[in-house]
């Protein structure tokens, strides 16, 4: 009998090309999805080398990152052109393309899932560090760069050393109010932004298993910021049934043989990990970063730490200089920091469900004055979906903007930025300084968190509100 | 790709732990369809006023480091989005090595596709060249592939590992996807032999 193994080693070793000794792997990859930005480089490369890509069928793309989030034309030249370029390498190329006017244009990552291309025990790859995302599905995806992104084109297979593997588990139940977000928050905050460096983690335990796809989604989408190029999660009935019915996934008598196959997915008992992290669920609170990378975070309760409590100088300095870019002082309560804006969106939270919640939180009160609140889903199915439930009606009303769909103001590329100064309570992924815009502030929250916040004007722990009808 | 095999130049101290791509290339910049042209906006808000002059307090505007080509960085440099603008402004600006306690996997492996060698020393020693960098505006060093040595003026200061297969792609020069279509029989046998029933693209009912 065969020594027990995780899901990661079942979906590697049945995806390996060729193994040499002394030479990364070559492995092949399912799907690949393709973005404006990352792009064009390695479409040129192909045409200077006069390569095709190898399989367009396993090939997508859609325009996400610059896409303006306000109706109307694309106001800047470079992004038209951009967006022009994919345009034409995906007609020239063969690859099949969701563009600005496709009913099924979003965030790579949202699109990926939501038409049932990402699939349980597949690998996919995107050029694109969140494309650990897909893992949720109980897929081994990772993020690459343009050259990788060229390879991938021309070979539909990509070298790559094996990582190593590392499970956190999270066992017990979550509080009210408390989300997939603010457990990844906290897994951060333990393992650090490099603790997961080399490693696959495999999410495990009861309170990942208790999570929908899109929590699991907005867990494994943020592994990348521990460091760790793919995140995943075991497949089982609350990914088969997610799958079903949807455009791209098996259809009738082939779901149920697809099902069979996926059941099988799962790590066998008994299969050990590189390392493994332990969090209980009910110890988890609402996060709050309040510095300049993810790994900052503290529960909302907390204070903005002290630099003189650092680990060493490195941390001492960096606790500094992000409390300066941030302008914080060091002990304030975290409730007590008021924010001018909020931005609820992204790959990390801008699914039907994210909004489903946000916009449970507000129950007929409104924006506080001082902020401006903006909604951006994740793709024009989930604007469509949230539109048919009404959702739309019940931000506008509160005073949020409600825009088109897009990467908008996670990285603002397009006209979606921070102004110098102004503090944001985000959904998204990333509080690198100026990642929202130059010297704006950015802290990660929950979607529950971020509309609090909008509606009291500072951070609020949501629990006390989550009751409350 | 150019190869690399060793490198003598000076060498910059870049003192901040977890330097991520957004602030080696902002986001604004990435919207350039071509490979070149990224080094003027490298470290753009760092490296730069707000009037677009050059910021003296940044290391890489200052006497003895204009003409950095090593960088020697702290822990986990290149972290965050898998742009490889990062990469390519930095050679574009002149740095072709990296010296650090850590990299980002994506960033790391970016490196290599391009030319530019990322090399993982231990923290002291990377204090250490930190400390001499400083101290010396102009410091020279020597960051040699082949013998896989960092040297000064005064002899070895480290020796460093560095995977073979990457290794031998650098010194030679070696395109990727060249190496990976010597083996093309074998991806058609694994594609042929891929169960029925996996996710395709193109247009579904």
């Amino acid at each position: 009998m065969s020594s027990p193994r995780t899901l990661f080693e079942k979906i590697w070793s049945s995806h390996v090309v060729r193994e040499a000794p002394g030479e990364p792997a070559l492995l092949y990859v399912d799907l690949h999805l393709v973005h404006e930005v990352t792009s064009p480089q390695a479409f040129e490369g192909l045409r200077m080398s006069g390569r095709r890509v190898r399989r367009p069928d396993l090939t997508v793309a859609t325009m996400d990152h610059n896409v303006p989030t306000t109706d109307g034309p694309v106001e800047d030249p470079v992004s038209q052109q951009q967006m022009d370029a994919l345009a034409t390498n995906c007609a020239e190329f063969g690859v099949p393309l969701y563009d600005l006017h496709s009913p099924r244009q979003g965030i790579v990552h949202v699109i990926g899932p939501e038409l049932g291309l990402t699939q349980p025990g597949t690998t996919i790859v995107c050029g694109d560090s969140h494309t650990s995302t897909h893992g949720a599905m109980g897929a081994l995806a990772f993020g690459i760069g343009t050259s990788e992104v060229e390879h991938v084109l021309a070979t539909q297979t990509l070298l790559q050393a094996k990582p190593r593997t590392m499970e956190v588990r999270v066992d017990g139940a979550l509080s009210t109010g408390v989300t997939a977000k603010d457990i990844i928050l906290s897994v951060i905050g333990r393992i650090g932004t490099a603790g997961g460096t080399g490693q696959v983690l495999e999410y495990t335990g009861s309170a990942i298993r208790a999570l929908s796809m899109e929590g699991r989604m907005t867990v494994c989408n943020m592994s990348i910021e521990g460091g760790a190029r793919a995140g995943m999660v075991a497949p089982d009935e609350t990914t088969f049934r997610y799958l079903e019915g949807r455009p791209h996934a098996p259809q009738g008598k082939a779901f149920e043989r697809a099902v069979a196959a996926w059941q099988l997915l799962p790590s066998d008992t008994g299969a050990t990990y590189d390392r493994v992290e332990i969090l209980d669920a009910s110890w988890i609170v609402p996060h709050v970063t309040w510095g300049t990378n993810p790994g900052m975070v503290v529960p909302v309760t907390g204070r903005v730490p002290d630099p003189a409590a650092a680990a060493d100088d490195t941390e001492r300095r960096a606790t500094e200089r992000a409390l300066e870019y941030m302008g914080l002082t060091a002990g304030t309560a975290i409730e007590d920091i008021p924010i001018d804006r909020v931005f609820l969106g992204s790959c990390t939270n801008g699914r039907i469900e994210d909004l489903r919640a946000a916009a449970g939180i507000i129950r007929g009160r409104t924006v506080s004055k001082r902020v401006s609140a903006m909604v951006v889903p994740g793709s024009v199915k989930v604007k469509w979906q949230a539109e048919a439930e009404g959702l739309d009606k019940i931000f506008l009303a509160a005073g949020f903007e409600w825009r088109n769909a897009g990467c908008s103001m996670c990285l603002g590329m397009n006209p979606d930025i921070l102004a110098p100064g102004e503090r944001c309570a985000s959904t998204s992924n990333r509080n690198f300084e100026g990642r929202q815009g130059k010297g704006g502030r950015t802290h990660l929250v929950s979607p529950q968190m971020a509309v609090a916040a909008a509606i009291a004007g500072h951070f609020v722990d949501v629990r006390a509100w989550a009751g409350d009808a | 790709m150019q190869p690399f095999t060793s490198l003598t130049g000076v060498a910059a101290p870049l003192d901040r732990a977890n330097v991520d791509t957004d602030q080696i290339i902002p986001k604004q910049f990435l919207k350039r369809i071509e490979r070149t042209g990224f080094g003027p906006f490298c470290f753009f808000d760092w490296r730069y006023l707000d009037d677009g002059t050059p910021n003296p307090d940044f290391i890489l505007n200052q006497a003895g480091y204009e003409t950095a080509s090593i960088l020697v960085a702290a822990r986990n440099f290149g972290s965050g989005s898998s742009r490889e603008h990062a990469p390519w402004a930095l050679e574009d600006m002149g740095i072709k090595a990296i010296l650090a306690p850590s990299f980002a996997d994506i960033f790391y492996n970016n490196c290599f596709k391009n030319g530019m060698l990322p090399v993982v020393l231990p923290e002291e020693t990377i204090r250490d060249l930190m400390a001499r960098a400083t101290e010396r505006p102009g410091y020279v060093l020597t960051v040699d592939l082949e013998r896989q040595v960092i040297a000064d003026q005064e002899g070895v200061v480290a020796t460093f590992d560095v995977d073979p297969f990457r290794r031998d792609c650098l010194l030679n020069g070696l395109d990727d996807i060249g190496l990976t279509l010597q083996h093309v029989d074998s991806i058609t046998t694994f594609e042929n032999a891929r169960p029925d029933g996996l996710p395709v693209t193109t247009p579904a009912a």
